[in-house]
């Protein structure tokens, strides 16, 4: 159910049916995307769903057994190393030397990308200028902080000024402010014409993507702008609507909600509920939680989250591989 | 086609020198064990303890006990007087050879008889056993035949006169052979799995996956891995030869450029098998098993433990395929038999023919891509 942009920028990342299989496990199946210029391209689902899998492909790091893709015009397997010269990759893991110092892993990528030697001192005073790491120069990769660390790594990845960038979970376990600032970078970097590729499990991150795309158990899901996501009629059924219960005890209340029969489904936010239910049903709500014993909610409509997206989906497709295997 | 390479040389070079700990290591390690097997290997048994039972007590015998001393292979530790006390001796190791002169010695030889001697040795020891036995038969041998030459009046006649005379390493030490041969088996050892191990630590370290998606070429990685490894290499083959020049005083025969030239062969050839094995190995583990493959034929088929003209034939062949043999022959060639280039070229030859061999099999195998 992909959603559709008829825009004229280029398109970057081109994905048409991409598989890839370990042995009888399939970790990538039949997936198609397209990502445009200038987009930051989210990656979202949940661990082992085949993230890192499929970025690993479009880097030409993975043969892809089905399918095909093309980045920035090239097949990501048959042109592997003509994609390899303009695009950026952070892998999963921390993978600078850790016992080189900030210049010199800089130094290192910047002669691993050819670029020539008049260049150089200028070209990683740029990319040390971008992500800030001024102050840091002398100070060796391993006694980097987490967000510094990541923040070099951006800096080397950036070095020969890629046109594209893989992110594979940039911000995984690091602190919330650095987390920020990260992405107040990519922003930066995207406003300069930089495309990226992004993973994360955040919610809040993938909020602030330009599209995003949802995979679970190896499939794309869904893709799209945040906002055409959130309109999905799965995600809001016809009839249906969103509506946001403040109640003081949220957990035991959420027990008696899922017994009324025209709430579809309800999920805790910190300490209000989510409740999908049908249209109209607000006041009845309200008045059948006070005979269940809990007086004094409040009700509002809402609009759809980004989770409440995911949950839905996620939950609809759970139960569709659950018959599926049943009727195996 | 070597993209990347000058790159590699100066990471790889930043590696060493941030950890001069681990440098230090690398080139005191080989001399180390140099030292160490140097000494162990050492097959020249001189001054065997050795004790005498003598029953007859006069002139002649006693000239016998000196003739054994006067060899230099055995030394007198005591003197006892009965047959349980020479066992004795024996048995605690005390000694490793008895003598037993017969009460009748020195009358039996004024007679023109045979006089009996009889000499124990300790088999336990195979080593000094068999030298012991070798000496003794001399021994005997020479002392009977100037008996005989006194008896038949003035100079001692041979019938046959046989001049053995060993070219080369004319007092036969044992280390003049061993220790070269062990310099060529160190390098193989230490350089080899230096290099394994610079590939196998970058894929567990994760760093390799980042240097895939790079245009960083397949050979200037390899080559620029193989570059300072190289010149560590270069450093420990000069201290391992000094230490063989002046700890175990070998001499060097022949030429020094000849066989600095040779060792950059044999140098290059080692490094690429690292290579070559890093580009199997998944972890550093591995990387060790694998090398046992080749370290193995090393020490004991390349010709460095046993004589490989003893070898059944297959035996023989897998010999033949290891770096080392080639090296061996140069080494003892140069040092002992002031070989020329002109001999020894051939051995050369197939050192960077393997080398080469090796070092594109592995940048072959190495692929920019995951499994
Ligand atoms: N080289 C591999 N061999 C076998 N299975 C793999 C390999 N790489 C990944 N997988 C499997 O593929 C699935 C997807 O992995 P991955 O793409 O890393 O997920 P994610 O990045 O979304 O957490 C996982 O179940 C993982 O175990
Ligand atoms: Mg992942």
């Amino acid at each position: 159910m992909a959603v559709n942009n008829f825009e004229d920028r280029p398109v970057i990342i081109h994905a048409d049916q991409v598989s890839r299989r370990f042995g009888n496990f399939t970790a990538v199946d039949h997936v198609s995307l397209d990502v445009l210029e200038g987009d930051i391209f989210g990656f979202l689902g949940p661990n082992g769903s085949g993230k890192t899998t499929l970025m690993r492909i479009l880097c030409g790091l993975l043969r892809p057994t089905g399918g095909h893709a093309t980045v920035l015009g090239k097949d990501v397997y048959a042109d592997s190393e003509a994609v390899k010269r303009s695009i950026g990759y952070m892998s999963q893991q921390f993978s600078l030397y850790k016992d080189l110092s900030v210049m010199e892993n800089l130094r290192f990528y910047a002669g691993i990308y050819g670029i020539p030697r008049r260049e150089r001192v200028a070209r990683m005073e740029e990319v040390i200028e971008i992500v800030g790491i001024t102050d840091h120069r002398k100070k060796l990769a391993g006694n980097l902080s987490g967000g510094w660390k990541q923040r070099l790594a951006l800096a080397c990845a950036l070095v020969h000024r890629p046109r594209l960038m893989f992110l594979d979970e940039p911000t995984a376990g690091i602190d919330p402010v650095a987390r920020r600032d990260l992405w107040n970078l990519l922003f930066d970097l995207a406003g300069r014409g930089v495309t990226f590729f992004v993973t994360t499990h955040y919610m809040d991150e993938a909020e602030r993507c330009s599209h995003i795309g949802y995979i679970y158990y190896s499939k794309l899901i869904v893709y799209g702008t945040p906002a055409e996501l959130k309109l999905l009629p799965d995600v809001t059924p016809k009839g249906a609507e969103r509506l946001e219960v403040r109640v003081p005890n949220v957990a035991a209340s959420m027990r008696t909600l899922n017994t009324f029969d025209y709430v579809l489904d309800a999920t805790i936010f910190a300490d209000v509920l989510h409740v999908l239910a049908e249209q109209g049903c607000t006041r009845r709500l309200i008045a059948d939680l006070e005979a269940g014993g809990f007086p004094g909610a409040e009700a509002k409509p809402i609009p759809a989250t980004l989770e409440d997206v995911f949950v839905t989906l996620t939950r609809q497709r759970a139960l569709e591989r659950a018959q599926e295997q049943a009727n195996v | 086609m070597f993209n990347g390479l000058a790159a590699i040389v100066y990471k790889e070079t930043r590696h060493v020198l941030r950890d001069p700990r681990t440098l230090f290591l690398m080139l005191l390690l080989p001399c180390l064990e140099l030292t160490m097997f140097g000494y162990a290997v050492n097959l020249d048994i001189k001054h065997i303890p050795t004790v005498v039972y003598d029953l007859d007590g006069r002139n002649s015998a006693r000239e016998l006990v000196e003739a054994y001393v006067n060899s230099g292979y055995f030394r007198i530790v005591d003197h006892v007087a009965s047959d349980d006390a020479l066992n004795r001796e024996i048995v605690a190791g005390h000694a490793k050879v008895g003598i037993k002169i017969s009460p009748d010695y020195t009358d039996r030889i004024l007679e023109g008889k045979s006089a009996e001697v009889q000499v124990f040795i300790d088999g336990s020891d195979s080593t000094s056993a068999l030298q012991a036995l070798n000496t003794s038969n001399a021994i005997g041998m020479l002392t009977s035949m100037r008996i005989v030459g006194k008896s038949m009046g003035g100079t001692p006649v041979m019938t046959i006169d046989t001049r053995n005379r060993v070219l080369f390493n004319p007092d036969m030490r044992t280390a003049n052979f061993m220790v070269p041969g062990l310099v060529g088996v160190i390098l193989q050892v230490v350089v080899m799995l230096l290099t394994a191990f610079a590939i196998v630590r970058e894929k567990e370290q994760g760093t390799l996956e980042q240097l895939m998606v790079t245009p960083v070429s397949r050979l200037g990685l390899i080559l620029g891995k193989l570059v300072p490894f190289g010149v560590i290499g270069i450093f420990e083959a000069t201290s391992v030869l000094t230490l063989m020049r002046f700890l175990f005083h070998v001499p060097i025969a022949g030429s020094l450029l000849l066989l600095a030239g040779f060792t950059l062969v044999f140098l290059f050839t080692t490094l690429s098998l690292g290579l070559l094995i890093s580009t199997f190995a998944e972890n550093q583990i591995q990387a060790l098993q694998l090398s046992f493959l080749v370290l193995l034929p090393s020490f004991l088929l390349s010709g460095f433990m046993f004589p490989q003209e003893t070898m059944p034939q297959i035996i023989y062949y897998i010999g033949q395929a290891v770096p080392v043999t080639y090296f061996l022959r140069v080494l003892r060639g140069i040092i002992l038999r002031d070989a020329g280039f002109w001999d020894l070229w051939q051995n050369g030859a197939v050192l960077a023919g393997m080398g080469v061999f090796v070092i594109l099999l592995a940048s072959m195998r190495f692929r920019k891509t995951l499994k």
